[in-house]
């Protein structure tokens, strides 16, 4: 206002100039409208914007400088489909924390290493087992031998060996490698005793006969030997080159070597993987896309739909918030089940309330796996959990489910007080304890968590504390049994029940809760050992039942998921066990 | 000459001139003068004390209990129709078969794979349930539901179900059924279980219904026989709609204020109680005991506040139960009390030198008068200032941990995890998100005008020109 | 000078250490540990693990390792990612944190006093009336709310034209550090402009800018040389916390944009307990932080010459 007037030096100086700015603070002076105070404010007003212009053209400078210093970062923002370089582009939910087959446990780093890598045997497009680097292979109860390709290769050159594949093995039963799936090795003769340090790793029942012929000594007759040879930890590995890495193999691109259909030629560490296709596979005329770019690493839903609304990956994942949208954008959705099977798990450790038969029947007659579903989960394939055993599973001829019918879930409310007031009276409580519900951190976890708890109040009374912790307290809790029950789930490594049956045995470390059946135990040990399939199925069928009605757990729901997919992109194979999705089938049309 | 020394006269002295002709404003009466001259803090200060109100007076008028489910209406709109039909419980339904011959085919040898569906019975919310005659020389049939017609461009939407075993002709849906428009369709699977190119269609508005135990457990009949199958009942009401567990948007926002604002105001009120303590202890001591504790201080501020935030989030291993606000605010104390003390620690070195200080202390005041009655109400104004301005910062630490998954344990709500929920469904249920939004968004504006208010009406030198 | 910068950083030094104590300290008091695992690994296994990352010592020799360790700049092996270190990681993601935050640095310096000075000059005129709603916004809506309708918004405008304007998420190219930068900009911005109108209303009425005006003085020249240079001093002095406002809140963008920076990582390893990298990533934005906070002092000691550094 004062500055206004500076072009009129001897202008009378303003009175509120001279004492008046302390009141001027509390009620602001209107600018008198003089012509004075508008030539000032359009010369500043001219003066700002070009000072903003060169702010912008800096800014964009800065930018552009940056974005070169930083290339080597860089992602690409190509199209999802590139049907001339025959590139698919996609989005990864998270980082393989490292690409060593004997040490990776995620279902990423099985993603990623079912592409580059290939068994001896693997999985077709319809889910069954075909040859991979074995051409042919015998199973019997004592021994499986293996007949390896000549034209198996390394991505360098050389030949896939049955020393490779035996290097691999004996890596993963190392103690000092720590793997946590040397377990899935155990029906090797000597596997265990050798990874507990009992034996050397040379007494491991592994012959080598000669570079293309690999014999393996059997633990026990085991039904689904075959099946396991599709597993990540039985994948192949030189030696000379795992060596010549010095304890980094697998933490990046150059410390790979790949002899399956895909190489990894450009992995920035949480930003993007990409694999072009491997010269050396021996399968070519399998593989019809020339490379798989994984241009985004995120577990954000929401931002992995937006990049396939802005045509940058060519398939999404979905959640129930989001299918309206996709309803209304007349997306091609498909849906498939991926094989994981979520319960709440109860603690049987005698100290615990939940060691109670009565209390765990009460719970199980008020736990509506439907209303779980089809109301607050709301996606479909997630089906209402009936069995620990998932519907997929095969049995003798057909299904499992199809031949061994789950017991079928009954909500009866006042059956289940009933329960309740017998389960107090033995308990010797007139009120409940409150019980610990154990949970992840994730959101799906914390809606499940928070419907349970009001099932529990409103219909049995019961006071659950929900206990929320972060993915290693909630495991470490786990293990030290510091809860009564836990949101939990598991998914399969391999496509026979056993992977599911045997996870309450009583010796079973993953069996966190503790339950201890020996009747269960002894059918666990038929379905192991036996090569009858009526007779281990009808173990699995036993094993169900007595899961029911002890209550072992509460069944939840089999997970399933829906997603979009670019139409143009045919022959992605999305699975329960194995490599999911696996687009080593998948071509790109038009 | 003469004249002149006449016309000196004595002036009379006027006593008026020494008299206060208005009535002296102590420092807080001054502030508060200036302060209602402030239009927008005014405003602001009205806001906070409805706030206030809101949050402690709110959920005895509205007595809607938080987590209470109703499950019958899941993230459901403000101004949504209540109006539902009793209808007998769910009863499990054995569906449909039909006998088939022949072995299944290739999608191209079926003669007739156009499948002809009905519904069964009254589409409800309950349940929804379709039937179809047998395709012959199909393996299976897949079913479809969608929002709008599929036909213009055979968009059949969601796939909810493969049924894979040929003799079944029959589905029953229950996913998440709401009374709109819904468009089923059915396709047959050949052999290899691929779909056949040809669908039929049905469309439905199921009717909202609600069985007459749910009525009963949702508080809107006293018992079930005071419900008769047929009647029309109207679902409880939710001014504000519901969340994704179909819980009173309007009560969780109210009990998310109490954990909000509480962890807003109290935690920024303990850490500056600690620093004033903190800072004045060094102020006053002076030499070297100031100096190291004020090192120590700028150590503590040294610290990457979020970060630690997290650390000492999962230090606290809260347990089963607890909500979580006391680690958290135990936390922020830890980590914010520094900049408290500093500031106070600056006003005492200041006002030490002050002449009223010197001169009080010259008149014998004793140290314990010289705080009383010159430091604290001196430093009044800038802590009140401070305090003022660290509320909007608390509530965003609070929202920021919500949103990475560290801030207060489920089912406590509070406007960061409500928000944080309701990003998820920003495209269909908006008001699950825009509520909460406002709300930490009037919030932090309130306080943040009430502090640039308070700031310019109680310290003349800090204050801005407006 | 040289004095004063000797003795800022001997302190920066011994803050580190101050810092690098109190991670170590309230990491080793996490209950739980981060080698346990999904699958159960028998006891064999679990002793082998920790003797490979130590954990079999004392607590006081852990300690001292980690210090020797630090001091060679060596943060250690990563838990979650076995076969990468922690220098690795610092190494790869920082850069991308450190662009993504002086690119909002910018936006919000240029931006807070470009607007500040426009809404000065027209007050409670249109430019300023909306400038102000913009702060508003930005002062009050928390920024992960605000990510999220900025992605959505890129979207619609992807849409609206047909083909990829901006890209919605990812990193690498210029055009993909557009909108993080601008969203996570905004809240500081909003702050600065609200700083510079007050710091421009203020000068205005300065007996220097009266003085200039009196002399007959061009009003560019007064404008730029009088009342901009002025105003600008207290915005620098902010800059030093603004820095660490907007490094934290990065891991907000970093999550929303699926950006490879560091503060991502972060979260992800306090996800995994990943010891290692947590105490690596704290002290190395401790570290960080001080020594940039240092920086602007210096800074402005340079920037205006009535402030004596001693």
């Amino acid at each position: 206002m004062i500055s206004g007037r500076g072009h009129t030096p001897f202008a009378p100086r303003p009175l509120a100039a001279a004492g008046g700015t302390d009141t001027a603070a509390a009620k602001p002076q209107p600018a008198p409208p003089s012509s004075g105070a508008d030539i000032f404010n359009k010369t500043a007003g001219r003066d700002l914007l070009l000072l903003g212009l060169a702010a912008i053209a800096g800014f964009v400078l800065l930018m552009a400088v940056l974005a070169w210093a930083s290339e080597a970062t860089g992602g690409a923002s190509n199209d999802a489909l590139d049907p001339v370089t025959g590139t698919v582009t996609v989005a990864l939910s998270t980082e393989p924390p490292q690409l060593d087959s004997t040490r990776a446990t995620d279902m990423v780093s099985g993603q990623v290493l079912g592409h580059t890598m290939e068994g001896l045997l693997r999985y077709d497009q319809f889910n069954r087992i075909v040859p991979g680097v074995a051409e042919r292979w015998e199973i019997d109860s004592e021994r499986a031998v293996f007949h390896l390709r000549a034209d198996a290769r390394w991505s360098e050159g050389s030949p896939v060996t049955a020393h490779d594949f035996a290097f691999a093995w004996r890596t993963a039963l190392d103690p000092a490698t720590a793997s946590e799936y040397a377990f899935i090795l155990y029906s090797i003769k000597n596997a265990r005793a050798a990874n507990i340090g009992e034996l050397p790793l040379d007494a491991v029942g592994i012959r080598i006969p000669d570079d293309r012929t690999l014999v393996v000594e059997l633990e026990r007759p085991t039904a689904y030997f075959d099946k396991l040879m599709a597993f990540p930890t039985f994948f192949p590995i030189k030696e000379s080159f795992y060596q010549a890495t010095d304890g980094r193999y697998g933490a990046d691109a150059e410390e790979l070597l790949y002899n399956g259909p895909f190489a990894i030629t450009r992995w920035v560490h949480g930003a993007s993987l990409r694999m072009e296709r491997n010269p050396h596979y021996w399968d070519q005329d399998r593989i019809r896309i020339q490379a798989i770019d994984h241009a985004y690493i995120t577990s954000d839903i929401n931002a992995v739909i937006n990049l396939y609304k802005d045509g940058k990956i060519a398939m999404a994942g979905l959640s129930a918030e989001t299918l309206e949208d996709a309803l209304d954008r007349r997306w091609n959705l498909h849906r498939f089940v991926d094989g994981s099977v979520f319960y709440i798990g109860l603690n049987h450790r005698p100290e615990r309330v939940t060691s109670n038969l009565n209390l765990r029947k009460a719970m199980q007659l008020v736990t509506d796996s439907a209303e779980l579903v089809y109301k607050v989960i709301k996606l479909p394939g997630n089906l209402p959990g009936e069995s620990l055993f998932p519907v997929w599973l095969k049995g003798v001829n057909g299904y499992f489910r199809q031949e061994y019918p789950a017991p079928r879930p009954v909500i009866d409310i006042d059956r289940a007080r009933e329960h309740l007031a017998r389960a107090k009276e033995e308990l010797g409580y007139d009120e409940m304890p409150p019980l610990i519900f154990l949970t992840g951190d994730n959101p799906a976890s914390n809606k499940q968590s928070e419907y349970f708890q009001e099932v529990y109040k409103s219909r049995l009374g019961l006071e659950v504390k929900i206990d929320r912790q972060i993915f290693k307290q909630r495991l470490a809790k786990m293990t030290a049994g510091d809860y009564d029950m836990v949101l939990a789930g598991w998914g399969p490594d391999y496509a026979d029940p056993l992977t599911f049956g045997d996870l309450f045995a009583s010796w079973n470390q993953n069996n966190r809760g503790r339950y201890a059946n020996p009747v269960l135990d002894e059918w666990v040990a038929v379905a192991q050992s036996s090569l009858d399939p009526e007779e281990r199925m009808q173990a699995f069928a036993a094993i169900q039942r007595i899961l029911h009605d002890d209550v072992v757990i509460l069944m939840n729901y089999e997970r399933g998921s829906v997603y979009v997919r670019d139409p143009r992109l045919q022959g992605v194979v999305r699975r329960a066990v194995g490599t999911d999705p696996d687009f080593t089938n998948a071509w790109i049309e038009g | 000459m003469a004249e002149a020394a006449l016309s000196f006269e004595r002036v009379s002295v006027s006593r008026d001139v020494e008299t206060i002709s208005r009535p002296s404003l102590s420092y807080w009466q001054d502030a508060w003068v200036r302060l209602k001259a402030n239009t927008r803090a005014l405003v602001s200060l009205y806001i906070v004390i409805a706030l206030g109100v809101f949050t402690l007076a709110g959920p005895l008028v509205w007595q809607v209990d938080p987590s209470a489910q109703d499950l019958d209406q899941i993230s459901v709109a403000p101004g949504t129709d209540r109006a539902a039909v009793i209808v007998p419980r769910y009863q499990p339904w054995s569906g449909a078969t039909a006998r088939v011959e022949g072995p299944a085919l290739q999608a191209q040898e079926m003669t007739a794979p156009t499948v002809s569906v009905d519904i069964v019975g009254e589409p409800t919310t309950q349940a929804v349930r379709i039937q179809w005659d047998a395709v012959p020389g199909a393996s299976g049939y897949r079913v479809y539901r969608n929002i709008a017609d599929p036909a213009p461009d055979d968009h059949l939407g969601l796939p909810l179900a493969d049924i894979l075993t040929a003799d079944r002709v029959s589905f029953e849906d229950r996913l998440d059924l709401k009374p709109r428009y819904y468009f089923y369709s059915v396709v047959a699977l050949d052999r290899n279980s691929m779909p056949a190119p040809v669908y039929n269609t049905v469309a439905t508005v199921p009717t909202r219904v609600i069985t007459a135990e749910e009525a009963v457990a949702r508080g809107l009949a006293d018992t079930p026989d005071a419900l008769r199958l047929g009647d029309t009942v109207h679902l409880a009401l939710h001014p504000f709609g519901t969340d994704y567990l179909g819980r009173d948007m309007l009560a969780r926002l109210m009990h998310g204020a109490r954990v909000s604002l509480f962890i807003g105001i109290v935690a920024p009120f303990v850490y500056v109680l600690i620093g004033i303590l903190y800072g004045s202890a060094a102020g006053f001591a002076g030499g070297r005991t100031d100096q190291i504790l004020m090192r120590f201080a700028d150590f503590v501020v040294a610290l990457p506040f979020l970060l630690f935030m997290i650390l000492f989030r999962i230090l606290f291993g809260i347990e089963g139960g607890d909500s979580g606000i006391l680690p958290m605010m135990i936390a922020m104390a830890i980590l914010a009390w520094p900049a408290a003390a500093r500031l106070v620690r600056g006003q005492i070195l200041q006002i030490r030198e002050e002449g009223y200080v010197s001169a009080s202390r010259l008149l014998g005041a004793k140290t314990n008068y010289l705080v009383l009655r010159h430091m604290i109400p001196n430093t009044m104004g800038v802590i009140l200032v401070t305090l003022t301005f660290a509320v909007p910062s608390a509530i965003f630490t609070e929202a920021f941990l919500s949103f990475i998954g560290m801030g207060v344990a489920p089912p406590t709500p509070s406007w960061g995890s409500m928000c944080n929920e309701g990003i998820k469904t920003m495209l269909t249920h908006p008001h699950e998100l825009v509520f909460p939004a406002v709300f930490i968004s009037i919030t932090v504006l309130a306080f943040n005008l009430l502090g640039d208010g308070l700031r310019d009406a109680l310290d003349a030198r800090m204050r801005s020109r407006e | 000078m040289l004095r004063y910068t000797v003795k800022r950083l001997i302190q920066g030094v011994i803050t580190v250490w101050f810092i690098a104590t109190a991670t170590f300290l309230a990491m080793h008091s996490i209950p739980g540990d981060p080698l346990t695992s999904d699958k159960a690994v028998s006891e064999e296994i679990r002793k082998n693990l920790e003797a490979k990352y130590g954990l079999d010592k004392p607590l006081g020799e852990q300690y001292v390792i980690y210090l020797a360790n630090m001091l060679q700049g060596d943060f250690g092996i990563s838990f979650s990612q076995e076969n990468r270190s922690v220098n690795d990681i610092i190494r790869e993601h920082f850069p991308v944190s450190a662009t993504l935050g002086i690119l909002a640095i910018a936006f919000a310096g240029l931006g807070g006093i470009l607007f500040g000075a426009l809404t000065a000059l027209y007050r409670n005129r249109l430019p300023d009336i909306a400038i102000m709603f913009l702060v508003i916004l930005g002062i009050s809506v928390p920024s992960f709310v605000f990510a999220a309708l900025g992605q959505l918004a890129l979207v619609n405008l992807n849409d609206l034209f047909g083909t990829s304007v901006l890209p919605v998420a990812g990193w690498g190219t210029v055009l993909h550090m557009v909108a993080p930068s601008l969203v996570l900009g905004l809240g500081t911005m909003a702050f600065l402009t609200r700083l510079m109108r007050s710091s421009m209303l203020e000068i205005v009425n300065s007996d220097y800018v009266r003085t200039a005006n009196s002399k007959g003085l061009p009003p560019t020249r007064i404008f730029l040389k009088h009342q901009l240079r002025n105003a600008i001093l207290p915005v620098i002095t902010v800059l030093g916390p603004s820095i660490a406002a907007i490094t934290t809140g990065g891991f907000v963008v970093e999550l929303v944009f699926a950006i490879p920076g560091l503060g991502r990582y972060f979260v992800e390893a306090v996800q995994q307990s990943d010891y290692t990298v947590i105490m690596g990533t704290t002290v190395f934005y401790g570290a960080f932080l001080v020594f940039m906070v240092i920086v602007v002092d210096l800074l402005y000691g340079l920037v205006d010459p009535r402030v004596r550094l001693e």
